[in-house]
């Protein structure tokens, strides 16, 4: 359920639920898939485990990553943003071109794109928070209207790598914290995926531990009973719009970095996968409950199922069809599990 | 709408040294057609225990609402330390020191019990962040307090209703508050932890918080309180000590409402209808046993969360039953949906209207025509023509006061809407009508015309089932009462026994000889 | 609730108030009934409907301004979308099917993947020797069977209609990449490709368009003049008093599903025989243009209200839309930006106008009766 869980301060009888809880909250259940999996393919496919290979996958996961924990915020006030895809290609586009039209520095146009998604996102938030347009709805248009400037910035030309600066795309294959030692080398942890544990620490703290964050849940859970106490709805809605942006635009910027070379419709079809991931990581659709860790470890199981089909020659045409029944399966076990405690609940009010 | 007839708040005011934390003063507060509250005034008393009672709707809830802040009365004052003041929310009312305990529990279900009981003011740590060990460890204190398990890092949903009205409770004492509500605390728990509730209740008495008690369960309230009061139709009866007061006491102070009833014609009983079985559904109602003839009332009596919708849903194929069993018509049925209930020829008038018997924003000739679309129309088109007679042949009989049948229901009254939910399960030609609190918020005039209704379809041979807390209502209409406790028949009443003093009795689980003695 | 019950956009009864306009009640109180009907053709002035008219007039005046052959010539070709990527006549017809699921409350992304799911299967059954006659009904067997596990899967297990069929959107096309692979089939045979991209003989009238036509007639008078369209309103407005009426609330979800599945095989049939060629790819992206025509069409995403009137004068307006952008050498790209735009827009005006509404019942109201009596004394802190 949380980033840590609380310190057990009861008596140790109720120690056992405890750890009967943690066992069954989703993040532990999916890293444990996760690793099954990882480890599954690393016997069939060697060439799952090797430096290069991973980092390929954690970093493209550490993207998408970035972009869930924003979709999550969304979806836990009970909303949903499906124009983070056309925020990403566009915030990726402009930073490119700012790059290779201007001479600016990269850390400024960085900036730029981060900024350019926080507005985008700010946008969202006025529709439905002000205008009071069904989240769906709002970002299908902007889904559209986004994509739209996409093109319009990109005005039918592309960016290559040469048209960046030298070693633009450098980061997305290096790493950090590497060692070598005798014979056990560590080849390090990939900046990028860094960055996303950053991330996901720094939004699932602020979740966790400011009465803003604990507002997000409480919104979603149950609006009625937080507008009684005062929580200003509206405003955690806009907010959770906004940092979804601005989420996406740092996912934007490294998708830019990741790839070198950019079309007006990079990221099309990704806001399914970022949505995929947010669902898979136990974010209940319905609001109110899971965590943004749960969404980041979804993005990094569908990234390494996307990555080991292909490894374990399973054609990359079932991939997709994977897809699809990792999210119903997950969706599902949730429903049930549901629908098992409440009949539980109905049984324990016998008189 | 306040009263000629001089307030009987001087009766109730405090010993004039103190002023009462808290006070109402000739509160009203009026919804739609139904007056909630007319002119009430109460003082709490700080270091007080102070009991309401009163029938179903005398307005209980609406006291304790206003007080929380979430009505604001229409005239009238709710005075803190005698001094006026306009609660716009629960918030402000929380701050200013009221704790309410609500009936139903308004929890968050993802988050944890912990958090629940202090959202709104989270304890902080060192940086303003939340302090989630001191959260837990408070809550963890005030659920010993009331000696009971609840794990505060659990998340609410999937606890039981008992541990989520706890919840409620801990929420309440995790304040400092000068004054504690506590509406029907008591529905869900066990006896023992309403003993506990109770230890608690004391020790926060005598740390002078002023406590309003609000219950239904009289014993309860001469085991806790000091005082009470007694509401009747929105209306303060009395207050007196309840060293002062005896059950029955209470029992006629709550019951001889002064309504004009629709006077019944004789019945003229015929075959069995319906005949239910030890009929059981677990955490409702157990081993419920009943019959109903042709042109029959039978009217089903007992208060709020006594079992009586319970049954009608499971009758109504809306709930299932565990055990027992229902035979209509001289065979066992089990309806899964409701749609085999009304081809079977049972109907079903809910409790909530708005919520279940109508689609408000569909005409009155559609809606009467929902349940029976399929047989009205077996060519799949609909013809307005049929409809509109249909619908217009029900609007007669009923008297429906409207601009026509293409009118839609919203924009009606209460009581016509009431007569559109009543022609619309007509029209699916019952046999059987179970009708759940058919007069609840419909004016007096449209009150007389319903019951001139069932007393007309009784007479025209229907099976009828009265679910109703209004107490004349029952008596006036049903042949035979079965009045429910806890989700059981605790007696059945023919018509010429019943008086509302023993059905009131009944209904609280009070011993019928007490009456007899006391009286 | 409140909200839901007043506003523009309140197609419900479409049937009820045209009725109440055409034909006075046949007994008695004229007055009364001139009244109603009077309120019934103001009420039927504001609707949605008629503003998106407007608008449709508005594009065609200024497609007319761009260039005069907008309409002339090649009239039923302009308004069939033509080579626009974003939308077609596939399009058209799988938003006839949504706009009952949209009005129960609920929603169907998959259906641009039934679209390539149909598509695929289709080929490889024609690939493998099956005829086209043979073929194009077990398609739409696949489509009934894809919308009947989304439909069990949202009314047995109570899961959202959004996640389920996102989940069934992946799956569906997982299938289809399965079955056709990197392969892609062609050379279907001319007289079933005609239907495609032919015209009905001696007219200007492409097969599709009157398939559209035909199906836009049958969707009609299913969701206004039978029963089984007032128990679909009934569901949305009210599933309660729906249930407790005897509706199959669970049954009529499901169909719904079911029949949205088929139309979607259907219009993945289309798609094939009009670019005479099935990839994995077909239809991909177009389950938000289906959405877009329906809330354009003044279908509350919410449910409870829409009409089929309105989402056909929606695809017009949008076909008319996209071919005078088309004209004025607007790239396809950018007719999505005026489409995104055209949707938002369509759900703030009728909001803003319920808001105004509301703002102006609230002051004639405060002028009619005073406010309630101050409470007297100020506030204590």
């Amino acid at each position: 359920m949380a980033l840590s869980a609380p310190a057990n301060v009861r008596a140790p009888s109720s120690a056992g639920p405890m750890i009967w809880r943690i066992a069954r909250s989703r993040e532990v259940t999916l890293a444990a898939v996760l690793i099954a999996v990882a480890a599954f393919a690393s016997v069939r496919a060697p060439n799952f485990l090797t430096a290069d290979n991973l980092v390929l996958v954690t970093a493209f996961a550490a993207i998408i990553a970035i972009a869930a924990v924003g979709e999550a915020l969304v979806i836990l006030t009970k909303n949903i943003d499906l124009s983070v895809e056309s925020t990403i290609g566009l915030v990726a586009f402009v930073v490119a071109t700012v790059l290779k039209q201007h001479d600016m520095p990269v850390p400024a146009a960085w900036a730029l794109g981060i900024g350019l998604g926080l507005v985008l996102g700010m946008a969202n938030g006025v529709i439905v928070t002000i205008f009071k347009v069904p989240s769906i709805v709002a970002t299908l248009g902007t889904l559209s209207v986004y994509r739209g400037l996409d093109f319009y910035v990109a005005n039918g030309h592309e960016v290559n790598l040469v048209d960046l600066p030298a070693g633009y795309s450098d980061p997305a294959h290096q790493t950090l914290l590497g060692f070598q030692f005798g014979g056990i080398g560590f080849s390090g942890i990939p900046i990028f995926v860094i960055l996303a544990i950053l991330v996901v620490a720094a939004v699932g703290m602020a979740l966790r531990y400011t009465v803003i964050g604990r507002q997000f849940y409480a919104v979603g859970s149950n609006a009625e009973a937080a507008a009684v106490i005062g929580v200003r709805s509206r405003l955690t809605v806009f907010l959770a719009f906004s940092l979804c942006g601005m989420l996406a635009g740092i996912a934007g910027v490294l998708w830019g970095i990741y790839f070198g070379t950019l079309y007006a419709s990079s990221a099309s079809g990704l806001s399914l996968q970022v949505i995929a991931a947010v669902v898979v990581g136990g974010v209940s659709i319905a609001g109110g409950s899971g965590t943004v860790i749960g969404a980041a470890i979804g993005a990094l199981f569908l990234g390494l199922i996307n990555n080991e089909l292909p490894l374990l020659k399973v054609p990359q045409e079932w991939l997709t069809l994977v897809y699809g029944a990792v999210i119903l399966v997950a969706i599902s076990t949730d429903a049930l599990i549901q629908v098992r405690s409440q009949r539980a609940k109905a049984r324990s009010r016998v008189r | 709408m306040t009263q000629s007839k001089p307030s009987p708040s001087e009766s109730n005011a405090a010993s004039p040294g103190v002023i009462p934390p808290v006070a109402l003063s000739g509160v009203s507060k009026r919804f739609g057609a139904t007056q909630a509250l007319a002119d009430v005034s109460l003082a709490l008393l700080p270091g007080e225990v102070h009991g309401l009672v009163g029938e179903n709707g005398a307005g209980k809830s609406t006291i304790v609402k206003v007080l929380a802040g979430i009505h604001q009365p229409d005239s009238g004052a709710v005075l803190l330390d005698g001094k006026p003041v306009l609660l716009h929310g629960p918030a402000q009312a929380r701050s200013l020191g009221i704790a309410v305990v609500h009936q139903e529990p308004r929890l968050f279900p993802d988050l944890t019990v912990a958090e629940n009981v202090f959202m709104g003011h989270t304890p902080k740590g060192s940086l303003g962040s939340v302090n989630w060990r001191e959260m837990v460890r408070s809550s963890d204190r005030i659920f010993e307090s009331l000696s009971v398990q609840i794990d505060p890092t659990a998340v609410v949903r999937g606890l039981s209703m008992a541990d989520q009205q706890l919840i409620e409770i801990a929420k309440a004492l995790s304040v400092e508050a000068r004054v504690l509500v506590l509406d029907e605390p008591t529905a869900s728990l066990s006896a023992h932890e309403v003993e506990r509730l109770f230890a608690i209740v004391r020790q926060t008495r005598d740390r002078g918080v002023a406590v309003l008690f609000v219950s239904h369960r009289l014993e309860e309230v001469f085991q806790l309180c000091e005082r009470a009061t007694v509401l009747r139709d929105g209306r303060h009866v009395i207050t007196a000590p309840t060293t002062e007061l005896t059950a029955p006491d209470l029992v006629r102070h709550m019951v001889g409402r002064a309504v004009t009833m629709f006077p019944r014609s004789h019945a003229q009983i015929g075959d069995m209808l319906l005949e239910v079985r030890g009929l059981t559904r677990l955490g409702a109602f157990r081993d419920i046993s009943f019959s109903v003839h042709a042109g029959e009332i039978v009217g089903l009596a007992g208060l709020v969360g006594a079992g009586r919708t319970e049954v009608a849903r499971v009758l109504f194929g809306l709930d299932r039953a565990d055990s027992g069993e229902v035979l209509f018509a001289g065979k066992r049925v089990s309806f899964k949906t409701p749609s085999e209930a009304l081809g079977a020829g049972i109907a079903y008038v809910p409790e909530d209207r708005h919520l279940d018997g109508l689609v408000s924003s569909f005409s009155i000739a559609e809606n009467v025509t929902l349940p029976i679309l399929p047989r009205l129309f077996p060519r799949l088109f609909t013809r307005k023509n049929t409809e509109r007679d249909l619908a217009a042949d029900y609007v007669g009989q009923l008297r429906i006061r409207s601009t026509g049948v293409d009118e839609l229901v919203e924009a009606l009254s209460g009581g016509n809407q009431q007569k559109v939910v009543i022609a619309k399960w007509l029209a699916t030609k019952p046999k059987v009508l179970i009708l759940d609190e058919p007069t609840r918020g419909v004016d007096i005039g449209a009150k007389a015309e319903v019951h001139r209704i069932i007393s007309d379809l009784a007479a025209a041979g229907l099976g009828i089932v009265l679910i109703s807390s209004e107490l004349p209502e029952v008596l006036a209409m049903s042949d035979r009462i079965l009045v429910l406790h806890e989700g059981r028949i605790e007696t059945e009443i023919p018509r010429a026994e019943a008086t509302e003093e023993r059905v009131m009795f009944a209904a609280t689980g009070q011993n019928a000889e007490e009456i007899v003695s006391g009286a | 609730m409140t909200n839901d019950q007043m506003g523009v956009n309140k197609p419900a009864d479409a049937s009820a108030a045209s009725a109440a306009a055409e034909a006075p009640m046949p007994a008695g109180g004229g007055s009364r009934n001139m009244a109603n009907s009077a309120r019934a053709i103001l009420s039927g002035v504001a609707r949605w409907e008629v503003l998106l008219v407007i608008i449709l007039a508005v594009v065609v005046w200024w497609g007319t301004r761009i260039s005069p052959n907008y309409i002339q010539p090649d009239f039923w070709n302009s308004l069939n979308f033509g080579a626009s990527v974003s939308g077609t006549m596939e399009v058209a017809i799988m938003a006839l099917a949504m706009t009952p699921i949209i009005i129960m409350g609920d929603i169907d992304l998959s259906v641009e993947s039934m679209v390539g799911l149909s598509g695929a299967v289709l080929g490889t059954l024609f690939v493998a020797g099956i005829p086209l006659q043979l073929g194009i009904p077990i398609v739409l067997v696949v489509g009934a069977l894809g919308g009947l596990f989304n439909g069990l899967l949202v009314t047995r297990w109570g899961l959202p209609a959004l996640v389920v069929t996102l989940g069934t959107l992946a799956l569906f096309r997982g299938l289809c990449n399965v079955v056709l692979g990197t392969s892609y089939v062609s050379n279907f045979p001319s007289n079933f490709t005609a239907f495609g991209f032919g015209y009905v003989p001696g007219t200007d009238v492409p097969w599709t368009l009157l398939t559209f036509l035909v199906l836009a007639a049958v969707f009609c008078a299913v969701m206004h003049y039978t029963w089984i369209g007032r128990q679909i309103f009934s569901v949305g407005k009210n599933k309660d008093a729906a249930r407790y009426s005897g509706v199959r609330v669970a049954r009529v979800r499901t169909a719904m599903f079911v029949v949205s599945g088929m139309v979607a095989a259907f219009a993945g049939v289309i798609l094939a025989l009009r670019y005479n060629s099935v990839r994995a790819d077909n239809g991909t992206n177009l389950t938000l243009v289906v959405v877009t025509i329906a809330v354009l069409g003044g279908v509350d995403i919410n449910g409870g209200k829409g009409t089929i009137p309105g989402v056909i004068i929606a695809v017009f307006t949008l076909a008319a839309l996209q071919s005078a952008l088309r004209l004025a050498g607007v790239s396809s790209e950018y007719q999505n930006v005026a489409i995104g735009l055209l949707l938002i827009f369509s759900v703030i005006t009728p909001q803003l106008a319920r808001q105004l509404r509301v703002l102006v019942d609230r002051i004639r109201q405060s002028r009619r009766r005073p406010a309630r009596d101050p409470v007297p004394g100020e506030v204590v802190r």
